[in-house]
C-alpha cells in the first residue's frame, strides 16, 4: 500500500473562488440580516414584490369600485368611501405600483446584470430608497385603514384639496406619501444614471447598450426632471395647510392654477415614465422571440430620447378646460400630436423586426401582441382628446378614464406581464407554465376590453368620472354591469398569474441559464444569478453579446476578489478606467429610512418636529457615512492613486 | 485563475479617482440636478405668483438688501479656500486638508448667522400672504441646502482629524464637498438676485 502523495496545504485551506466571491458579495443572513442587505437583486425582489401587493391592493379597490357602480342608485359604498376608494385606487397604481414596478424594481434587478456587473451604483442608497418607499406605501395605506385616507383624487387639485375644504389629515397624507415615494424614485434615478454610465462591461461602447438598458437610462433623467415638480407642489399644499403659507391662496395673491401646472408638469411625464420602460421590454421581446436583433435600434433609441424631451412639452393638455391664451392651447396641442410620432416610430420598428424575424410564439410575445392591440387604441384616444374642442366635450367623463387605461394597462401592465413571463425564469430559476400563461392573457385581454371599451361609451354619454352612483333614467347600468363583468376576467387572470407563479416554484421546468436563447448579458449567468451575479466578469463583444461573440471573449480578471471591488468604465467606449470598492451591508440605510420617515410623518402633524427630528436624521446618515476603521487600513495598503500631484 | 479564456487584466488601475471619474461625483451631479429643477421651479413659482397681483411686493416693503449683500459676499469669498482645498486633497495634503476644513468650518458658521439676519430684512413673514411664502421658500431651500453641507463639513473635518479618515476615498470625500460648495454659491448668488432685487425692478 502506497501513501498517497500530500495535498499542498494552501490547496487544502484555499476555499474555491466561487466560494470566496459568495462570502464577500453575500448579504447578512437571517431576519437581522435582512435589515442590512445591499445587493441589487435582493433589493429588486423587494421592489417587485411589494408593488405587485400594491398592484394587487389598486386592483381591489378597483372592483369595489366596479362593484359599486355596476347597477344603477346602488348604495353598496357611501359617497365618502366611495371618494377615498378612488383616490386610494389611482394614488397607489400612480404612486405605489406604476413607477415603482416599471421603473425601481425592473431597473435595480436587471440593469447591472445587463450591462455586466456585480451590483448597482451606491447600494446603500438603493437600499435607502426602498425602505423609503415602502414607509411611504404603508403610511397611506394605514391612513385609510384608519378612515383617514385621501378623497380628494389621485392629483388632489387645490382649493378642493386645501384647508378651507379638506380639513383633518387626510390630504396631507397624500401629500407626505408624495414625498416618500418621489424621493425613492429620484434616489434609483441617480443610481441608474451611473451604473448605464460607468459599470458597463469593456467593449459595451454606447452603440452596443442593450435597448432595455437605454430606456432605463431615459427613464431616469425624466425621473430626475419631472419628480421635483410634484415634490415641491405636494410640499406647497401640505404647508399651505399646516404652517398657513398661502401658494394656492388666491385671497392673499396665491393662484390655484400654480398647483396644475406643478403637477401636470410631473404628471405628464409620469405617464412616459411608466410607458418608456414598457416599450424597452417590448423592444427587448420582440428581439428575442424573433430570432433577431432588433430592428431600427438607433430609431428606436431616438424615439425613447425625443418622447422623453417631448414629454416634458405636452402638460398642458391636462388643463385646456381651465381656460388658457389661445397661443398656449395651439401650441400644446401641436406637441401633443407630435409625441405620437416617436412612439410610431418604434411600433413600425417592432413590426418590421416580426416581419423579417423567425417568430417563436411564446407566453412574453402574446403579451407583446395584447400591448399593441390596446395602446394603440389609447394612443389613437389620445390624438382625439389633444383636439381641444373634443377635450372640452369630454373632460372629467368616463372617456378620459377609459384613454387612461388604454394607454396605462396597454403601455405598461401587457409589457410588464410580458416582463414577468420573460424574466421571472432568470429571477427564480423555474418555468412558468406556457397554458397557465396563455389562460392569464385571454383572460385579461378579454376582461380589460370588456372593463375599458364601453367606458368611452358611457364617457360620450356624458357619465362623468367620481361619481359613486348615478341614477337608472340616464341609460349606464349595461354598460357598467358589462365593464364589472370585465374587472371579473381582469382579477381571474392576475389570479391565474398568482398560481403559475407559486406551481412554476414547486413544479416548473429548471430554466437554465438561457431558456429563451436571448442575446443580452443576464442571460449569460445562472438563474437565479450567484451573488456576485458572474463568475467572470465578461465583456461584451457586439450589440447582442450572446448571439454575436465568440466563444472565447475576453473576461475581466485582475480585480481584488476580498473586498466587493467592481470594475469602473468609462461612460462613451466603456474600456476600463479604474477600481472602485463596494460598501459593504450595513443596517444603517435602513436605521436612516426610518429617521427620515419620522421626520416626513412628523411634519404631518406639527412643523415643530422638524426641530427634533433632524438631529435624528443628521446622526443616522453620519453612521452611515462613518467609514469601518478595518475597512480602511486594508484599502490604504493597497491604494493606487490616479494623479497624485 | 483557473480559466484558459483571454484576459483582461485591471489590477493595474488605480482605485482613488477625482471629479468626473469618481462614482460618488456623478452621484452628487445628479443630485445637484434635482436640486437645481427645484430651485428653478421654486423661481418660476415666485414669477408666477407676481402676475396675479399689481404690486410687488404686495403690500409689504422689499428685504433689506444689506445682510443678503454681506452673506453673498462671504459665500463668493469661501470659493478661494474652497478651491485651495479642493486642490490639497486632489494631493492628498493632510494638514493643509484639515487646516482648511477648519477654516470652512467656520465660514459655514458666519453664513448660518448672516442667514438669520437676512430672514429678519425680509420684512415679512411667510404666512402673511403668497408672496411671503414664496421668499420664505426660496431662502429656507437655501439655508437647508447650507445647514446639511455645514454638517458635512463639520463631519468630515472631524473624521479627517482621526486615523480613519486618512484614506482615498475620503480625500475624495473633501474634494467632492468642495465642489458642491460651488453649488450652494452659485444658488446663493441667484437666491439674492431674486429675493432682494426682484421685488424692487418688477
Amino acid at each position: 500500500m502506497s501513501i498517497a502523495e500530500p495535498i499542498p496545504v494552501e490547496h487544502q485551506l484555499e476555499p474555491s473562488r466561487e466560494e470566496r466571491l459568495r462570502k464577500v458579495w453575500q448579504d447578512p443572513p437571517g431576519f437581522f440580516g435582512w435589515f442590512k442587505h445591499v445587493n441589487h437583486r435582493s433589493i429588486g425582489h423587494r421592489y417587485l414584490l411589494t408593488s405587485f401587493i400594491f398592484f394587487l391592493g389598486g386592483g381591489v379597490l378597483a372592483f369595489l369600485m366596479r362593484w359599486q357602480l355596476r347597477k344603477a342608485d346602488n348604495h353598496f359604498l357611501g359617497p365618502d368611501h366611495y371618494n377615498q376608494i378612488f383616490t386610494m385606487h389611482g394614488s397607489t397604481m400612480m404612486f405605489l405600483f406604476a413607477v415603482p414596478m416599471m421603473f425601481e424594481a425592473w431597473s435595480t434587478y436587471l440593469l447591472p446584470l445587463i450591462v455586466g456587473n456585480r451590483n448597482i451604483a451606491l447600494p446603500r442608497l438603493n437600499a435607502f430608497s426602498y425602505y423609503i418607499y415602502l414607509w411611504g406605501g404603508i403610511f397611506l395605506w394605514a391612513g385609510f385603514m384608519l378612515n383617514t385616507g385621501p378623497d380628494v383624487g389621485w392629483f388632489a387639485y387645490v382649493p378642493l384639496s386645501g384647508p378651507e375644504f379638506t380639513p383633518g389629515k387626510r390630504a396631507d397624507f397624500w401629500a407626505q406619501m408624495i414625498t416618500f415615494t418621489e424621493l425613492s424614485a429620484l434616489l434609483v434615478a441617480i443610481e441608474i444614471v451611473i451604473t448605464f454610465m460607468r459599470l458597463r462591461a469593456p467593449g459595451m461602447t454606447l452603440n452596443r447598450i442593450p435597448v432595455i438598458a437605454w430606456g432605463m437610462l431615459i427613464t431616469a433623467f425624466m425621473v430626475i426632471f419631472a419628480m421635483p415638480s410634484i415634490m415641491l407642489g405636494s410640499t406647497f399644499l401640505l404647508l399651505d395647510r399646516t404652517v398657513s403659507t398661502h401658494l394656492y391662496n388666491p385671497a392673499e395673491g396665491g393662484d390655484a392654477l400654480l398647483y396644475q401646472h406643478l403637477f401636470w408638469f410631473f404628471g405628464h411625464p409620469e405617464v412616459y415614465i411608466i410607458f418608456i420602460p414598457g416599450t424597452a421590454i417590448v423592444s427587448t421581446i420582440v428581439s428575442t422571440f424573433s430570432r433577431r436583433p432588433v430592428f431600427g435600434y438607433i430609431a428606436i433609441v431616438l424615439s425613447m430620447a425625443t418622447t422623453g424631451f417631448v414629454g416634458f412639452g405636452v402638460w398642458v393638455h391636462h388643463m385646456f378646460a381651465t381656460g388658457l391664451p389661445k397661443l398656449s392651447e395651439s401650441f400644446f396641442t401641436a406637441a401633443s400630436l407630435m409625441i405620437v410620432i416617436p412612439t410610431g416610430i418604434q411600433v413600425f420598428c417592432w413590426l418590421v423586426t416580426l416581419w423579417t424575424g423567425k417568430v417563436v410564439w411564446r407566453s412574453p410575445l402574446l403579451f407583446v401582441m395584447g400591448f399593441f392591440f390596446i395602446f394603440i387604441l389609447g394612443g389613437m384616444t389620445g390624438v382625439m382628446l389633444a383636439a381641444i374642442p373634443v377635450d372640452l366635450q369630454v373632460h372629467d367623463t368616463f372617456f378620459v378614464v377609459a384613454h387612461l387605461h388604454y394607454v396605462l394597462i396597454g403601455g405598461a401592465v401587457f409589457p410588464l406581464f410580458g416582463g414577468f413571463y420573460y424574466w421571472l425564469p432568470k429571477i427564480t430559476g423555474r418555468m412558468l407554465s406556457e397554458s397557465l400563461a396563455k389562460l392569464n392573457f385571454w383572460l385579461l385581454f378579454v376582461g380589460f376590453n370588456l372593463t375599458f371599451f364601453p367606458m368611452h361609451m358611457l364617457g360620450l354619454h356624458g357619465m362623468t368620472r367620481r361619481i359613486y352612483t348615478y341614477p337608472v333614467s340616464m341609460g349606464w347600468q349595461g354598460m357598467n354591469t358589462l365593464a364589472t363583468l370585465g374587472a371579473i376576467l381582469m382579477g381571474l387572470g392576475v389570479l391565474v398569474f398568482i398560481i403559475n407563479y407559486f406551481v412554476s416554484q414547486r413544479r416548473g421546468a429548471p430554466a437554465g441559464d438561457n431558456p429563451w436563447g436571448a442575446s443580452t448579458l443576464e442571460w449569460a449567468t445562472s438563474s437565479p444569478p450567484p451573488v456576485y451575479n458572474f463568475l467572470d466578469l465578461p465583456t461584451a463583444g457586439g450589440r447582442d453579446p450572446l448571439w454575436e461573440q465568440s466563444p472565447d471573449q475576453p473576461i475581466v480578471t485582475g480585480l481584488h476578489e476580498d473586498a466587493r471591488e467592481v470594475l469602473v468604465t468609462k461612460t462613451l467606449d466603456a474600456d476600463p478606467e479604474h477600481r472602485n470598492e463596494f460598501p459593504a451591508p450595513s443596517v444603517w440605510p435602513f436605521l436612516a429610512s426610518v429617521a427620515v420617515g419620522i421626520f416626513f410623518i412628523g411634519t404631518v402633524f406639527t412643523a415643530k418636529s422638524v426641530l427634533w427630528t433632524t438631529p435624528l436624521v443628521s446622526i443616522t446618515l453620519v453612521g452611515w457615512f462613518w467609514p469601518h476603521r478595518q475597512a480602511v487600513h486594508r484599502r490604504r495598503e493597497r491604494e493606487i492613486w490616479d494623479h497624485k500631484k | 485563475m483557473n480559466t484558459r479564456r483571454p484576459a483582461l487584466d485591471v489590477s493595474g488601475l488605480p482605485d482613488v479617482v477625482f471629479g468626473h471619474k469618481s462614482l460618488v461625483w456623478l452621484g452628487q451631479v445628479g443630485m445637484m440636478a434635482i436640486e437645481s429643477t427645484m430651485f428653478a421651479i421654486m423661481i418660476a413659482a415666485y414669477f408666477f405668483l407676481r402676475t396675479r397681483v399689481t404690486d410687488w411686493p404686495p403690500g409689504v416693503l422689499p428685504p433689506v438688501i444689506l445682510w443678503g449683500a454681506l452673506n453673498t459676499g462671504l459665500f463668493l469669498l469661501s470659493a478661494i479656500p474652497n478651491q485651495w482645498i479642493k486642490r490639497v486633497s486632489e494631493r492628498g495634503e493632510l494638514t493643509k486638508v484639515l487646516l482648511g476644513l477648519v477654516v470652512m468650518t467656520v465660514i459655514g458658521i458666519g453664513n448660518l448667522v448672516l442667514r438669520g439676519y437676512e430672514f429678519a430684512a425680509l420684512n415679512c413673514k411667510w404666512d402673511w400672504n403668497a408672496y411671503s411664502s414664496a421668499v420664505w421658500l426660496l431662502l429656507g431651500f437655501h439655508t437647508a441646502h447650507l445647514f446639511t453641507d455645514w454638517i458635512d463639513t463639520v463631519v468630515l473635518t472631524v473624521l479627517m482629524f482621526t486615523d480613519t479618515g486618512h484614506e482615498g476615498k475620503r480625500f475624495n470625500d473633501v474634494f467632492e464637498n468642495c465642489e458642491y460648495w460651488y453649488f450652494i454659491i452659485f444658488w446663493q448668488v441667484v437666491v439674492f438676485l431674486v429675493v432682494d432685487f426682484a421685488p424692487r425692478v418688477l
